[in-house]
């Protein structure tokens, strides 16, 4: 099982990509692998047949436990080779003289002996034989084990290396890391019941990832909240006037979710606190406005996030977020999508609400919410006006800001979104 | 609680021993000679071949006449010369008010040597068996080890507080156990078991000279069965370092006490089936030498430590995590340890006293096992 991230201890085969007798290129996909913080494709470290899947399907085991034999194209039968990928670790010189990695899945193909009927006591190595291997640049599979039950012990080791040039193993190119929607998660295998319709739902990955980072939110951060409603008539205008033409040019709705990105970064510009993550030793204000859209899927909650909204237009977050949402929803997002966001939107009025209380993504100090544009009598040059209307609400983590300065940043945001109109450029 | 402490003199007598004048618990003529002979070869000019607690009185015996501030206190230490005749003849030869009768309550015991030490005589307080320590934890914890502390350095507390301590002398539920894992978690405390006469000689010796507290351990099962050259005249052994009693290259294992001559024992077992095991004798609990344990493992790769007291929380526990910490890329084994049950006591029956004590035989597989993994 490869380690998808520092801190996976852990991770679920969510389908096998090949079956035993099929034949797997070297670096071909597989497995799909999911942990709680991405899904990912694993390349086959080398080239062969499928001989065993020791894993099954759902099943979740510790990074670094074997899932599969691959009989490796070449080798004698006799000695079909495991794939145990190994964690990232430090650079060794093993990967050194690999092509460069981006991500982080090295899995190492080994060759040892399975006859022994002791094949997962003989692959679990210990911290001396791992480090030793790496030093010397031996590939443990490929050490004959003295100790008990076949063990390679770190004397093993060291008498490996110095007997002879080891055979050096290649390093697969970096793994794409995709975490996968939910459509894909939920694909059951063939012999798996139905999901219940009461009783206890296992919690996925993701499902438990939300649930921490939701504790650890709110546990951590004193929330405070607070709203503003903003006359959005004109916005809406500019919005319905654009929208066909950015169609027809993009391929893409446009909604007001670009419109409202586009003055909350400028509001953060003003109000640079808003900006910022709370420390132990400091508030950190973050140089650029990196905004998170939280998405919903079908099963779970992704906040991907656009990079530098301060140096884009309306339609370039327009055509970003497209990007990303689109991404989200077919489950292609990497860790790149998903890190570094400063804050985060929430487009809520989507689905009809008008009125929300949203948590905050742990480590940023504030999240907004567009809730439902409505049509609403309102008191215009003491004349009743029939006015599109939209609540602005704002979650702040109030160990960074205090209200004064939350109340500054929304009557900001409200004042910009309520001069948007159609005279604009996008 | 008297009669519980002077009842063991007779009944600890073993039937054999026909001295009457010398009823030494821990005294076992058939392992006269000791489990294995330490220091037999090489004798150095000048140096005696004596027992364990031969040891200790001779120790205490040139402190007290190098040192007019160094004084013996404690339960029958005076007139009875002490239960195991560590100071027989101290009273004539340096009086009563250097060889202390104390009543036979623990807690004045220290806590009188508390006083003395802080006003600057050198007390070195008894407690007869380690079993009796209790009453006296306070004066121990709670003052002595905190003494320097407290005073911002104005006042130090050389106090010596020797106990024999340890089983397998058919001492029961109340001369039978070991105490270091009750005072190892507590800074300001150094904590010594010597295991030779050797050792016993200068760490006492040091001990004494320290002036900081420090808990003197005494293996009773060593007093008279362990027996080894001491150099003569005044040395010293530093207080914190273990020694290496045997090289090896494929096992570490560290102990102290009673258990360490075993382990010495089953590792030259070994030695002859081509199993090379290193022993270290920690000697200090606390400090604790990680250096010396550390270079051992990391040449080694492999840990097994040996200790009479209870597992749980023990001194072993220490030494792993240490380990653990320190030199986790280096072990290619699991730390292993070999310990005392956590079971209440050692019970007197010899069936239940062999359950606790870990025989030679257990100590020689563990190590041969913990090579083979």
């Amino acid at each position: 099982m490869p380690q998808l991230g520092e801190t996976v201890t852990e991770g679920t085969v969510a389908r096998w990509l090949k079956r035993p007798g099929e034949n797997v290129d070297k670096y071909e996909p597989f497995v799909e692998v999911s942990t709680d913080k991405v899904n990912a494709d694993v390349p086959s470290p080398v080239a062969g047949t499928i001989r065993e899947l020791i894993v099954a399907e759902g099943e979740t085991v510790p990074t670094g436990a074997p899932i599969a034999v691959i009989d490796e194209v070449g080798a004698p039968a006799a000695a079909p080779s495991p794939a145990i990928p190994t964690d990232k670790g430090g650079p060794t010189p093993l990967q050194q003289a690999a092509p460069r990695a981006e991500t982080a899945v090295l899995p190492v193909p080994a060759t040892t002996q399975r006859s022994n009927g002791a094949a997962v006591n003989g692959m679990r190595v210990s911290p001396a034989v791992r480090r030793l291997a790496r030093e010397h640049a031996v590939d443990v599979a490929t050490v004959h084990g003295t100790g008990a039950n076949g063990r390679v012990t770190a004397a093993d080791v060291i008498a490996a290396a110095t007997a002879t040039t080891t055979r050096t193993a290649p390093i697969s190119p970096p793994a794409a890391v995709i975490p996968r929607g939910a459509n894909e998660v939920e694909r059951p295998s063939r012999n798996e019941p139905p999901p219940p319709v009461q009783g206890l739902i296992p919690l996925s990955p993701a499902r438990r990832l939300i649930a921490r980072r939701m504790v650890e939110s709110k546990h951590a951060a004193p929330h405070a909240w607070t709203m503003v409603e903003v006359d959005v008539t004109d916005l809406w205008a500019w919005r319905m006037a654009e929208k066909d033409a950015f169609e027809r040019e993009h391929g893409l709705k446009l909604t007001l979710l670009p419109f409202f990105m586009f003055a909350v970064t400028k509001s953060l510009r003003a109000f640079p606190l808003m900006n910022a993550s709370f420390h132990e030793n400091g508030i950190e204000v973050h140089a650029s406005v990196n905004l998170g859209i939280a998405t919903a899927t079908d099963e779970s909650l992704v906040v991907p996030v656009v990079r530098n909204a301060e140096e884009r237009s309306i339609r370039g977050i327009a055509l970003a977020a497209g990007a990303l949402i689109d991404k989200a929803r077919r489950g292609k997002l990497g860790v790149d999508d998903l890190s570094g966001g400063t804050f985060t939107v929430n487009n809520n009025g989507a689905a009809g609400s008008i009125l929300s209380a949203p948590i905050l993504v742990p480590g940023q100090a504030g999240i907004a919410t567009m809730e439902a544009v409505v049509k609403r009598p309102v008191v215009r040059n003491d004349a009743i006006a029939i006015r599109s209307m939209m609540n602005v609400c704002l979650s702040l983590d109030h160990r960074v800001v205090d209200g004064a300065i939350a109340s500054g940043f929304l009557a900001d945001l409200k004042k910009r979104l309520e001069a948007m109109g159609p005279a604009g450029a996008l | 609680m008297s009669e519980a402490k002077t009842v063991p003199e007779a009944s600890m007598v073993p039937e054999r021993a026909q001295d009457n004048r010398d009823p030494v618990p821990g005294f076992d003529a058939s392992s006269e000679g000791g489990p294995h002979a330490l220091g037999v070869g090489g004798a150095e000019p000048g140096a005696e071949r004596l027992s364990n607690v031969e040891a200790v009185r001779l120790a205490l015996h040139e402190a007290m006449v190098a040192d007019e501030r160094v004084l013996v206190m404690g339960e029958d230490v005076g007139a009875r010369g002490n239960v195991f005749l560590i100071t027989k003849g101290f009273l004539e030869e340096f009086g009563a008010k250097r060889v202390v009768d104390m009543p036979l309550a623990e807690a004045s015991i220290v806590g009188v040597a508390v006083g003395m030490a802080m006003q600057g005589l050198r007390p070195v307080a008894e407690i007869q068996f380690a079993d009796f320590i209790y009453p006296a934890f306070n004066q121990i914890v709670g003052e002595a080890a905190k003494t320097r502390y407290r005073s911002n350095g104005d006042y130090s507390c050389p106090l010596v507080i020797r106990t024999p301590y340890g089983g397998g002398v058919h001492g029961a539920l109340s001369h039978s156990i070991s105490i270091e894992a009750l005072f190892y978690h507590v800074p300001g405390l150094k904590i010594v078991a010597p295991s030779t006469p050797r050792d016993i000689k200068g760490l006492l010796t040091a001990a004494i000279e320290d002036p900081d507290p420090v808990l003197f351990l005494e293996h009773k099962k060593t007093y008279r069965s362990v027996k080894g050259e001491v150099p003569a005249g005044h040395f010293t052994i530093p207080i914190g370092k273990a020694d290496v009693k045997k090289t090896g290259t494929q096992a570490t294992v560290v102990s102290y006490g009673y258990n360490l001559h075993q382990a010495l024992d089953a590792a030259a077992q070994l030695e002859g089936e081509g199993i090379s095991v290193e022993v270290i004798d920690l000697r200090s609990i606390r400090p604790m030498d990680k250096t010396a344990i550390l270079t051992s493992v990391r040449k080694t790769r492999k840990l097994l430590i040996i200790h009479e007291d209870n597992k749980f929380g023990g001194i072993g526990a220490e030494i792993s995590a240490m380990v653990a910490e320190e030199a986790l890329f280096d072990l290619d084994a699991p730390i292993r340890r070999l310990c005392g049950p956590d079971v209440p006591a050692m019970g007197y029956a010899q069936p239940l006293e062999d359950a606790f004590m870990i025989s030679t035989e257990r100590m020689r597989a563990a190590m041969a096992e913990l090579v083979a993994f």
